[in-house]
């Protein structure tokens, strides 16, 4: 993999910020693009712009074949078929739709489990869905060194439990947890496992049916796509038998005055026009992260991630949140005595992009006993240099404030 | 090509503020106690005042978070004791903005205003429901 090669497509990282060369270090809030999605959104609304599935005109044809593809291209990189990739707008939208369609099979007294890591967009829609059902929504517990007790995992889980939906990589904490575990446990107990995969499906390898999930929700702004764009995945036969979630246009086959028949997966669940510039300049960025291979951005972010475990704890008084051992992109820290958000306004002073605050995943800091944290984040295209620079920054923060 | 550096909103007066804060701590007897927060960065304000003929007679503040929100707070008291009512609740943005006398990013502004926001409040509360 050629990190120089690969930087050379991203033309933002060229930029400078306040004089300085960006270090841009916020990739789990969202990732850059390259130019080859640039140039496919670029190039859909200047040459062939017009609605999709509608149209018997060349433009409509041709829009139509191109965002068709890039369901097929994000299906075959979950190893998922055609008709179960939903193209959302990001992965609250994915969680949310999972929580409507699902609703109405859970009952009084049923339990929904999701675990004390979650990010809101997978606390909010269960908190919502329990209350209308009068259902309980119960937790997978976090220990002292920031992962999941798979020992508690059949304790938490039950006959009672009709949906479990637990986050696949912590947007705070950088721990991957073992879903394919979990949905073992949740399948012997009947109930549906979901797993809010935003995090994940950018850095590794990711396989929905190795995984067993029945549906999965992640991103496609966090893996080099363009922002507005996220992905729904379920299983085909439950999505056959699930309920519409939007209705309306091109999610029908025929509507009468009094009835109307859905259409077939995945338009069931894109009704109205979709956004298909983003669709197509996801298809884009599947096509780079393929060609580059995600064994070998896995790989690299191992290896970076790894230095960064070494390099961050050399800062004098900074504390990493979770243990480092077992710590995958996502460094969580704060300097001692200092808030996140001036360190992060001074960082910026050094063009060093990070993000501070809760991460929304405010039950999560609260338990951790962190008011806000800061948080670096990397990807295929940052470099040892520039987590060394952090680090350097990270020291002249402090005298600011010694 | 010219740029504000964050590292101009963390002069000296701002650090002695958030280092050494005034009117720090609780008021015995306060008229009013009232906390906010603010969500997004986990800045806690509270603010305790004693008010008596209209006037700030005597105010304390505490709380956590980020140096700009902790010493405007500290730099506000000091303007408001001895004030009417009445003048706090026509202070504006750009009475803090000249307060504070830095430049403050955008994102930095609520910082700045969080305490600003919980003593009008307070006030508010007092009005509406009298003493304690």
């Amino acid at each position: 993999m050629n990190v120089e090669k690969i930087r050379g497509d991203f033309p933002i990282l060229k930029r400078k910020v306040k004089g300085q060369q960006l270090v841009y270090l916020d990739n789990a809030a969202t990732s850059q693009k390259p130019n080859q999605v640039i140039d496919a959104i670029h190039n859909y609304y200047r040459t062939y712009n017009a609605n999709i599935h509608r149209g018997i005109h060349k433009l409509s044809e041709e829009a139509t074949i191109a965002y068709e593809e890039a369901h097929e291209k994000v299906a075959s990189l979950i190893n998922a078929s055609f008709p179960e990739t939903i193209f959302t707008k990001g992965t609250s939208e994915s969680l949310n739709m999972a929580a409507f369609i699902l609703k109405d099979r859970i009952s009084p007294g049923d339990e929904i489990v999701i675990s004390q890591m979650e990010h809101h967009s997978n606390i909010v829609p269960w908190q919502i869905v329990a209350k209308e059902k009068k259902a309980k929504l119960k937790f997978l517990e976090v220990d002292k060194s920031g992962k999941l007790n798979p020992e508690k995992f059949s304790e938490v889980i039950t006959k009672k439990t009709k949906v479990v939906s637990v986050v696949h990589m912590s947007n705070v904490l950088g721990v991957v947890n073992p879903i394919r575990q979990i949905a073992d446990i949740a399948h012997e107990n009947g109930a549906i496992c979901i797993t809010d995969a935003a995090q994940s499906v950018p850095q590794m390898s990711v396989d929905v049916k190795k995984l067993d999930v029945d549906m999965m929700a992640f991103s496609g702004h966090k893996m080099i796509g363009p922002t507005g764009t996220g992905v729904l995945y379920g299983k085909k036969e439950l999505l056959e038998e699930l309920p519409p979630f939007l209705t309306g246009g091109d999610m029908i086959t025929e509507v009468s005055f009094e009835d109307a028949k859905w259409n077939k997966l995945p338009w069931k669940y894109e009704a109205g026009t979709p956004n298909i510039a983003g669709g197509i300049g996801l298809g884009a960025a599947v096509d780079y992260l393929k060609k580059i291979g995600m064994d070998n951005i896995e790989n690299y972010e191992k290896k970076l991630s790894k230095k960064a475990a070494e390099i961050l704890p050399t800062v004098e008084d900074l504390e990493l949140h979770g243990s480092p051992d077992h710590k995958r992109s996502v460094f969580s820290f704060n300097l001692k005595g200092i808030h996140s958000h001036d360190v992060s306004s001074l960082l910026d002073d050094h063009g060093i992009a990070v993000r501070a605050g809760h991460h929304c995943a405010m039950p999560l800091m609260e338990l951790l006993k962190l008011g806000s944290s800061v948080r670096a984040s990397l990807y295929f295209y940052n470099t040892v240099e520039e987590i060394e620079k952090l680090a350097e920054a990270l020291g002249k923060v402090r005298k600011v404030f010694a | 090509m010219s740029f504000e550096l964050s590292e101009d909103m963390y002069r000296e007066q701002i650090m002695d503020h958030f280092k050494n804060p005034r009117n720090h701590g609780e008021l015995k007897n306060a008229d009013v106690t009232h906390k906010e927060s603010n969500p997004l960065c986990g800045d806690k304000m509270q603010m305790m005042l004693s008010i008596k003929d209209g006037k700030i007679q005597d105010l304390r503040f505490s709380g956590s978070g980020c140096a700009i929100s902790q010493a405007s707070a500290s730099m506000l008291t000091e303007i408001v004791k001895g004030k009417s009512v009445n003048e706090i609740k026509e202070m504006t943005k750009e009475d803090i903005f000249e307060m504070v006398g830095i430049h403050l990013s955008v994102m930095r502004v609520k910082c700045a205003m969080l305490s600003l926001d919980t003593l009008k409040n307070a006030i508010k509360i007092h009005e509406k429901y009298g003493v304690k």
